[in-house]
């Protein structure tokens, strides 16, 4: 024992021979202000939410009624409340579906060809845009996809204003300028999101042995083949792992349905609106609900299907 | 063997999909530069009409703006400095053994930006809501922090994992209290790792707008600026410049964090 060698002279001796008698304690003593801090104000937060959906408000003087009912969850199945659940799952599935296809070609390459200097550019190619101002990047789609801005340009510069204008003719999707339209805000979510989806398939498909693509080419398949029997499986939990990503953030998010398309209702922007000029904080704490629940049903399904092991 | 085939190489689709791809994530954002010179007033009209330099002077004489930056760069320091204290202890006691309970911490720890901010943000409304709570500078740093703890665990988490027990160890058996190993030993160690996950923690802070639109009630930060011009906009010239300094702020620190670490195992950033 140290105490037996070196008289403890300081408290910080004192202390070390406490923590080294009693490990336990050094780590009841570190994880407690952590601890405190997300359990009181972050699972609080959380719990005050569920309360708060259980409350209703008085239709009269509009105040919020504290006493347990489920007639604010009831309220979510009024049609135009469902409309706006519907409308942002499909939402989500679409965007999440456009980023897979879009990442993969940008992850398969930077997994399995990028060498020295390009696996750099492709690792800070992906890690820059993932990180810098959401706001900013959403801006950007504004001012891209606004009627003078430069897609209708380069369509007018390469005559070929005509298609753009067929895409806009579409019914749903399409609308008066791509700014208003939901075409301009699948763009916007999908450019938003893509980094999420990069990065996990990239991690899934560097664990892809070349020793596999090898054997599946000495076996006679095609590119093809290949492809879609040995490379598509073992892709499959990054694709997911990627997925959980875009699909929470754009079934969370309130401030691209704002900016882009056509003020339809999204969930994240009932909940905003419902809190602010609403007041309507119980409705709003129940439409905050459903988000967390569908993705808790998402994260189990994910995690069967193997996706943890990708993150 | 057939020469189109070579598994060893890409072929000439997926290299042009791939450099496709990194270009349509750049882009977007080279566009922001350009926008902030155009001497256009009133439409985002491309090809700008000219070029100037006067929204950068417009920008610099707005007291709206300067104010907005300084709530910024206040809130980001304190809760990165917040999440910097309280993200390394919790890393350090999950990097030193198993105990019970400990997958459930990784996943509270998670959880603040695993589910949607609109969550987070109505949550903390609604918690400030029932204890009368008026919203200040002191609601938004609670939420912020909140959310750069996992950012900062992340990258310590990593260093921890990498860190042998023995120097821990030794340093001990050559007499020094657990003050001096972690002077001395620990935090020389962790440096990069900690600063990296205070950087992408400060980018984090600066840029986030979901959370603080819940927690802010009349302040507005220079995120929260922005996105009122971009939703009723007034004066898009300025507000081009505005972006371009919020891209900045977020941009440099990543950058930074990325040169720290870039030589260890486990490189800032690779999740967010």
């Amino acid at each position: 024992m140290m105490t037996a060698i070196f008289p403890a002279r300081s408290l910080a001796d004192r202390l070390t021979t406490l923590f080294w008698r009693k490990p336990k304690l050094l780590l009841a003593l570190m994880l407690t202000p952590p601890l405190l801090w997300l359990g009181v104000i972050y699972l609080g937060s959380l719990a005050a939410l569920l309360l708060q959906s259980f409350y209703s408000i008085d239709e009269f003087s509009g105040m919020v009624v504290p006493e347990f009912t489920l007639k604010t969850y009831a309220e979510l199945l009024r049609p135009q409340n469902y409309d706006i659940i519907l409308r942002t799952l499909l939402m989500s599935a679409a965007v999440t579906l456009g980023c897979a296809i879009l990442a993969f070609p940008i992850a398969y390459y930077a997994a399995r060809f990028a060498k020295g200097r390009w696996k750099a550019v492709f690792y800070l190619g992906i890690m820059l845009p993932l990180w810098s101002s959401y706001l900013v990047k959403v801006y950007a789609w504004k001012l891209i996809l606004a009627k003078e801005g430069i897609i209708t340009w380069a369509t007018d510069a390469t005559h070929t204003s005509g298609i753009l204008n067929a895409i806009l003719a579409l019914p749903v999707i399409g609308g008066n300028s791509l700014s208003t339209s939901y075409i301009g805000m699948f763009a916007v979510f999908t450019y938003v999101w893509l980094p999420y989806m990069i990065l996990p398939m990239q991690a899934a498909l560097e664990r892809v042995p070349t020793s596999m693509l090898e054997a599946s080419q000495d076996l006679g398949a095609t590119r093809a083949q290949t492809f879609r029997t040995v490379i598509l499986p073992l892709a499959m939990p990054g694709v997911i792992a990627g997925s959980i990503f875009t699909f929470s953030l754009t079934m969370g998010d309130y401030i691209i349905p704002q900016i882009v398309g056509n003020s339809a209702n999204f969930i994240g922007m009932a909940v905003y609106q419902l809190q602010g000029t609403a007041g309507n904080i119980p409705l709003a704490a129940a439409f905050a609900v459903i988000p967390i629940l569908i993705m808790l049903v998402y994260l189990a399904l994910a995690k069967r299907a193997g996706a943890f092991d990708a993150l | 063997m057939r020469s189109d085939a070579n598994p060893n190489r890409a072929s000439l689709p997926l290299k042009l999909a791939a450099i496709g791809g990194l270009l349509f994530l750049h882009l977007p954002i080279l566009l922001i530069f350009l926008y902030a010179f155009t001497t256009e007033e009133r439409t985002y009209a491309f090809p700008p009409p000219g070029l100037t330099t006067q929204w950068f002077a417009a920008a610099w004489n707005r007291p709206d703006i300067w104010q907005a930056l300084t709530l910024s760069v206040k809130v980001a320091s304190v809760a990165t400095l917040l999440a910097m204290i309280l993200g390394t202890l919790v890393s350090a006691a999950m990097a030193r053994a198993s105990f019970f309970g400990r997958d459930q911490i990784s996943l509270l720890i998670i959880l603040p930006i695993a589910l949607p901010g609109v969550i987070t943000g109505m949550s903390l409304r609604s918690a400030f809501g029932i204890m009368d709570i008026p919203f200040s500078t002191l609601t938004i740093i609670l939420g912020h922090a909140t959310f750069c703890i996992v950012i900062v665990y992340n990258n310590a988490v990593a260093r921890f994992r990498r860190l042998s027990g023995g120097i821990l160890e030794a340093s001990a058996d050559l007499g020094a209290n657990a003050f001096q190993t972690f002077w001395h030993i620990l935090l020389p160690n962790l440096g990069t790792a900690l600063l990296a996950g205070g950087m992408l923690a400060f980018a984090l802070s600066f840029d986030e707008v979901i959370v603080t639109t819940f927690t802010a009630g009349q302040q507005a930060t220079l995120p929260i600026w922005m996105l009122e011009e971009l939703i009723r906009p007034r004066q898009r010239p300025v507000t081009n410049v505005v972006a371009l300094i919020v891209f900045a702020a977020t941009f440099l620190p990543i950058l930074l964090a990325y040169y720290l670490t870039r030589h260890g195992s486990e490189t800032a950033g690779s999740g967010k």
